[in-house]
């Protein structure tokens, strides 16, 4: 019997049976293009098993034309976009996938519930299941309340429900802590931590660079529809480097210079940043005190995500008139 | 077992599971359908304006010795008796090729358009796009046969009360005129709700569909048959359009266009069945190219 055959027949709608493979999405020379403009332009994305993934850009980078391509909802200009080892929007992957995507789209004359059990009778789910998605995010009780009397953070609460009906194993999430307090946005938070400890795979796409940064395992920086990078955060943040601040900066510059190079340092407000790994800062404190530099503080310096988020899309956009 | 075996179950599996998905589809259009108040309010509407036209008036000019528009010219015995049960297969189809099929021609436009702009449909078509659309039409359909039905019995109760009131011999129609009358309200219904789900799955738009949808409907259609009269080229092709195929197939049904608005003798009874039944396919095809290939935005 085929593969295909076991999971029509015999696998409950929420998930189709592993492929064996890590990679739970892989798009390869992705491209969408409107017109001359391309709006995604040759993406090679990799999302593995398990993971969860950050998925970054600038408004109209391409990232929420991306995602659409990987539920299906928007056909490719070229390239190819496979999730579980299938094509994108297959019966066998929209099985296993669920979203939340541009804001949640409901029926606002019915309750939460009723949208939720709606969504459950076009996918075979039962109302149980229902009730379960609606306690994970905490809208219970109001669960009978009219949509339309929804407060925008439980509008995207009720969002987040409707991506986890039928325990998917690929979860979409597009800003989904998008008009919750900082309370709520701390459960969603830990909400998605917990869904990829039971095995989950969660592509976030957030603005919240600090949210990232906390519990995202790999990111993908889109700018101008490119991935310009792909890595772990650790990586992508880089190694620490030494932070030095001492008088008169023109020495310290001057130092810097030749221990790190001419590219190896920048300056920050009062302070040297020297691209150097932070156990050769007895040698650096030798050199500038020889030179009669006055040090005030010398230490390791860790870059954040916003900072390595806003050197790569701004040296990938072009200025105007450039 | 042979490769051929095992293809053959397989495509069988997968032709019960497409049948099965569907149906859950329809059970959740269905059920989102009847919590809709929008939904009665369209059905409602149908079915005080039939009761309205084809009872009140005819009963009122009948009694009161006046004539209303639709009533002018009337013999009183033949008012009366278009009130009576043997002329419920009359009053059943003589609404549907105007304003009932503009009625219905507004609910399949809201049953497709308001998913988009609401957004349900980006969230219902992210497990799949043909199967929804399907269940939803299904729904339209089956929400199209309840409303012939509960008019048929509206018909009978008020026909059976006039009937009593005027003391007039109960003379039931027979049940092949009735089934008849059913049938052809039931297609120029299905015609008018399919070519208005189309229209709103084009323009992804409610609002606009049904816009266009009434002015043709209402306006454009009798204006060309008005201009008709005078150009053969214009006459030919109003034989083609989905109102003078509806109101054709009425026609054939009551027995011509009686003056009724909308109901014509322009094309034969078989040629507008094949014509009404041409659009509800073109409609659903359409529906169905244009739910597969475009982009969900």
């Amino acid at each position: 019997m085929t593969e295909d055959t076991r999971i029509t027949t015999t696998d409950p709608p929420g998930r189709v049976p592993s492929t064996g493979t890590d990679t739970v999405v892989e798009t390869s020379a992705l491209t969408k293009r409107y017109g001359d403009r391309a709006a995604v332009d040759a993406v090679d994305m990799t999302v593995r098993r398990g993971e969860i993934y950050g998925f970054l850009g600038p408004n109209g980078a391409g990232k929420t034309t991306t995602l659409r391509m990987i539920l299906g909802l928007i056909r490719p200009t070229s390239g190819t976009v496979r999730v579980l080892g299938r094509p994108a929007g297959s019966r066998e992957a929209s099985a296993s996938t669920g979203a939340l995507i541009e804001g949640p789209g409901f029926f606002p004359y019915l309750s939460g519930r009723a949208n939720l059990r709606t969504l459950a009778r076009h996918r075979g789910l039962s109302d149980r299941s229902v009730e379960e998605v609606l306690a994970r995010v905490g809208l219970v009780d109001r669960g009978g309340d009219a949509y339309k009397s929804y407060s925008l953070g439980m509008k995207q609460r009720l969002g987040v429900a409707a991506a986890l009906l039928g325990d998917p194993e690929l979860i979409v999430l597009d800003e989904p802590t998008n008009g919750l307090d900082p309370s709520g946005m701390a459960d969603m938070r830990a909400l998605i931590v917990e869904l990829a400890r039971s095995g989950h795979t969660v592509i976030l796409s957030s603005h919240l660079l600090g949210e990232v940064q906390e519990i995202c395992d790999r990111v993908g920086v889109i700018a101008n529809g490119r991935l310009v990078r792909e890595s772990t955060v650790s990586t992508l943040l880089g190694d620490a480097v030494l932070k030095v601040r001492g008088t008169p900066v023109h020495r310290v510059v001057s130092i810097a210079s030749d221990l790190a190079g001419e590219n190896g340092f920048e300056i920050d407000g009062d302070s040297v940043l020297l691209d150097l790994p932070p156990d050769r800062a007895p040698e650096v404190v030798r050199a500038l005190v020889a030179e009669d530099v006055d040090v005030s503080s010398i230490g390791p310096a860790e870059r954040t995500l916003e900072d390595v988020f806003f050197e790569m899309t701004t040296a990938s956009t072009p200025m105007k008139g450039a | 077992m042979s490769a051929s075996t095992l293809r053959s179950h397989s495509d069988s599996d997968s032709l019960v599971l497409r049948h099965n998905t569907v149906a859950r589809s329809l059970r959740a259009e269905l059920y989102r359908l009847r919590a809709w108040p929008a939904m009665w309010a369209t059905v409602g509407t149908w079915f005080l304006l039939a009761m309205v036209f084809g009872y009140v008036f005819p009963y009122v000019s009948y009694t009161t010795g006046t004539a209303g528009f639709s009533t002018e010219g009337e013999p009183t015995e033949a008012l009366l008796r278009s009130v009576l049960p043997e002329s419920i297969p009359d009053v059943l189809v003589q609404g549907t090729p105007l304003f009932g099929g503009a009625l219905v021609l507004v609910l399949g436009a809201l049953i497709a358009g308001n998913g988009y702009s609401w957004g349900t449909w980006k969230t219902v078509f992210t497990h799949g796009r043909l199967r929804p659309t399907i269940g939803a039409l299904l729904a339209l359909a089956v929400i199209v046969a309840a409303m012939v039905v509960v008019t048929a019995v509206l018909c009978t109760i008020v026909s059976v009360s006039l009937a009593a009131i005027e003391s007039q011999p109960l003379t039931m129609p027979s049940a092949d005129a009735l089934l008849r009358s059913a049938g052809t309200a039931y297609l120029v219904f299905m015609m008018w709700g399919t070519i208005g789900f189309a229209l709103c799955t084009y323009a992804r738009s409610a609002a606009l569909s049904v816009g266009l949808g009434l002015v043709w409907t209402l306006v454009v259609e009798n204006l060309l048959r008005g201009v008709g009269s005078a150009l053969q080229l214009v006459e030919d092709v109003t034989a083609f359009l989905p109102g003078t195929a509806a109101g054709s197939l009425v026609g054939a049904v009551t027995g011509g266009g009686d003056g009724t608005p909308g109901v014509v003798d322009v094309i034969s009874g078989p040629r507008a069945l094949i014509t009404v039944t041409a659009y509800i396919v073109v409609a659903v095809v359409t529906t169905g190219v244009l739910v597969r290939s475009r982009d969900v935005n």
